[in-house]
């Protein structure tokens, strides 16, 4: 179980060595936002494979989308991707996930955490962010901002969010470091699926497959590490570097997931699998138009 | 002017504009200078831009950037460049007790270098370190270069907790661990001075192509300035 608070994340501090963090799935973070009438930019809670039970101190309306756990207030389920009312003084409770990794729970004005180097995000190896750079415990009490008049809440989602099978089909398009490979180091990393280690978490997903060789050696002169770059050890296994990874590192990149796959790989879990396909720049594009225009249609519909 | 330079994609959200491949002060100043210009730039859409040792990444939007003109600015920035542009801040000077608990492996580096521990610390603060770039943690510095005499790698296996405030040596390499982390490097001494304070008016003591010069204290001096906050 691992509950932490996410907004869009800590840019425009990596040259600092600040790791961005923020959601794992960032449309479901967005949308979460919307059925409640926030902006995009308010932070949310992060459930992570179970989810805890929250009190409320006054009556609030919340939303949980993306990975499917049960939501029970005061013992009656509630539906997913719908906002609803939690009165004052009702229990919510997030149960096991049934599909997906994680959920994002928000609450109309946003969780009201103090703002660290303008972001609310939690990056728990530097304990920055969140509710006092941790997770959250049993006894912490979250503060809510005040509600945005200006804004409604939206209508229930007309289809779940779509999550990944347990091998999840990911696009990624080649670089920033393909040329420290063999020159078919892409196409066995397209051979067979790789499953996600145990040892995964924000930062980053080991992932157990087909090995891919380095034509030079595994040590680089430490640069720059994007969301979703595959960084390749001398263990030839990659590792899918996620949210809260570092700002920067020493192992050659052979290849980088496109933004609009970001969010199936962050629904995903030890032991699932992810299926590699290497596309166009183009495609890469269209897929995050296509992914924009569902998600302001539907925060269009605010109602 | 630079006259090798590469623009490499990394994913639809990234582009990072590679150097030579050498860790050098003069490659790193061009790296630089061009993180700052590109800064200055403040093109719609650009999210974050990070100088490392040899390199620029550019992060943006890419439903919000015009790709061509993130190009072409890259290509006029890099065009333009002067080497070794004048250094725009003061040297960082920071106080370091050396050895005893705060410098576990000030014996080893000594046995390493074969030479007494009082002259891996005079070697070690005697020059002035350049910062190439941050990274592992908030404000963590990496430093170089070390004199090749006192230049011992990293431990094979790094320690699960190392002090905030340790300085240490990897290789070549130096800095001050900002936080409590698990870390590697061969840990020669503390400083009461904190790289990274959230609460500070300036949270982070360095940027990149910051000079720094380390001095030696003593243990009631650390005290003292630890004490006074400094």
């Amino acid at each position: 179980m691992l509950t932490t608070i996410q907004d869009r994340g800590r840019w425009g501090y990596q040259a600092e060595g600040v790791p961005v963090a923020g959601p794992m799935d960032p449309c479901a973070h967005r949308l979460a936002n919307a059925l409640v009438g926030n902006g995009w930019d308010a932070a949310t809670l992060e459930i992570t494979f179970i989810g805890p039970e929250l009190e409320f101190e006054d009556e609030r309306i919340v939303a949980v989308v993306g990975g499917e756990f049960d939501i029970t207030v005061d013992g009656r389920l509630v539906p997913a991707n719908a906002p609803f009312v939690a009165a004052a003084g009702s229990r919510l409770r997030v149960g096991q996930r049934r599909r997906g990794a994680r959920a994002y729970l928000a609450v109309r004005g946003g969780l009201d955490v103090p703002l660290v180097l303008g972001s609310r995000a939690t990056h728990l190896v530097s304990a920055m962010g969140g509710l006092n750079g941790g997770p959250l415990r049993a006894g912490d009490r979250v503060p809510l901002g005040p509600p945005d008049r200006a804004r409604r809440t939206a209508a229930a989602l007309a289809d779940p969010w779509p999550l990944p099978d347990r091998t999840a089909r990911v696009r990624v398009l080649p670089g920033p470091q393909v040329e420290a490979f063999t020159a078919d180091a892409l196409d066995t990393l397209q051979s067979a699926p790789y499953v996600i280690g145990q040892n995964s978490d924000r930062m980053g997903f080991r992932l157990e497959g087909p090995r891919l060789q380095h034509s030079r050696g595994a040590d680089i002169i430490s640069d720059a590490t994007p969301l979703g770059v595959l960084q390749v050890p001398a263990s030839g296994q990659p590792i899918l570097l996620m949210a809260d990874r570092q700002t920067a590192g020493g192992y050659p990149k052979l290849a980088t997931v496109i933004s609009a796959d970001i969010p199936v790989a962050g629904q995903l879990a030890p032991g699932d699998a992810m299926a590699f396909t290497v596309c166009t720049r183009l495609e890469a594009m269209a897929a995050l138009i296509a992914q924009e225009r569902t998600l302001m249609a539907i925060e269009a519909a605010q109602s | 002017m630079s006259d090798s330079f590469r623009v490499v994609p990394a994913g639809d959200s990234a582009v990072i504009v590679e150097f030579d491949a050498r860790i050098d002060a003069g490659v790193n100043a061009q790296v630089i200078a061009l993180a700052e210009a590109l800064q200055a730039a403040l093109l719609d859409g650009v999210r974050d831009v990070v100088p490392t040792y040899r390199s620029v990444a550019i992060y943006f939007d890419p439903l919000r950037t015009d790709s061509d003109a993130l190009g072409a600015l890259v290509e006029r920035e890099t065009a333009r460049l002067r080497p070794a542009p004048a250094a725009a801040r003061a040297p960082v000077t920071i106080p370091v007790c050396y050895g005893g608990e705060f410098g576990p492996d000030l014996p080893d580096v000594a046995a390493f270098a074969r030479m007494k521990e009082a002259d891996v610390i005079r070697i070690h603060s005697a020059r002035a370190y350049r910062v190439f770039m941050l990274g592992f943690v908030p404000g963590f510095a990496y430093m170089g270069a070390v004199d090749d005499a006192i230049a011992m790698p990293r431990h094979p296996t790094p320690r699960v907790r190392v002090p905030a405030g340790s300085v240490g040596i990897a290789g070549v390499q130096t800095g001050v661990y900002p936080a409590e982390t698990p870390g590697g490097w061969r840990l020669i001494g503390r400083t009461p001075v904190r790289p990274f304070d959230p609460e500070r008016a300036e949270p982070f003591l360095l940027k990149a192509g910051d000079t720094v010069e380390f001095y030696p204290v003593a243990r009631e001096d650390y005290n003292r300035l630890r004490g006074g906050g400094a």
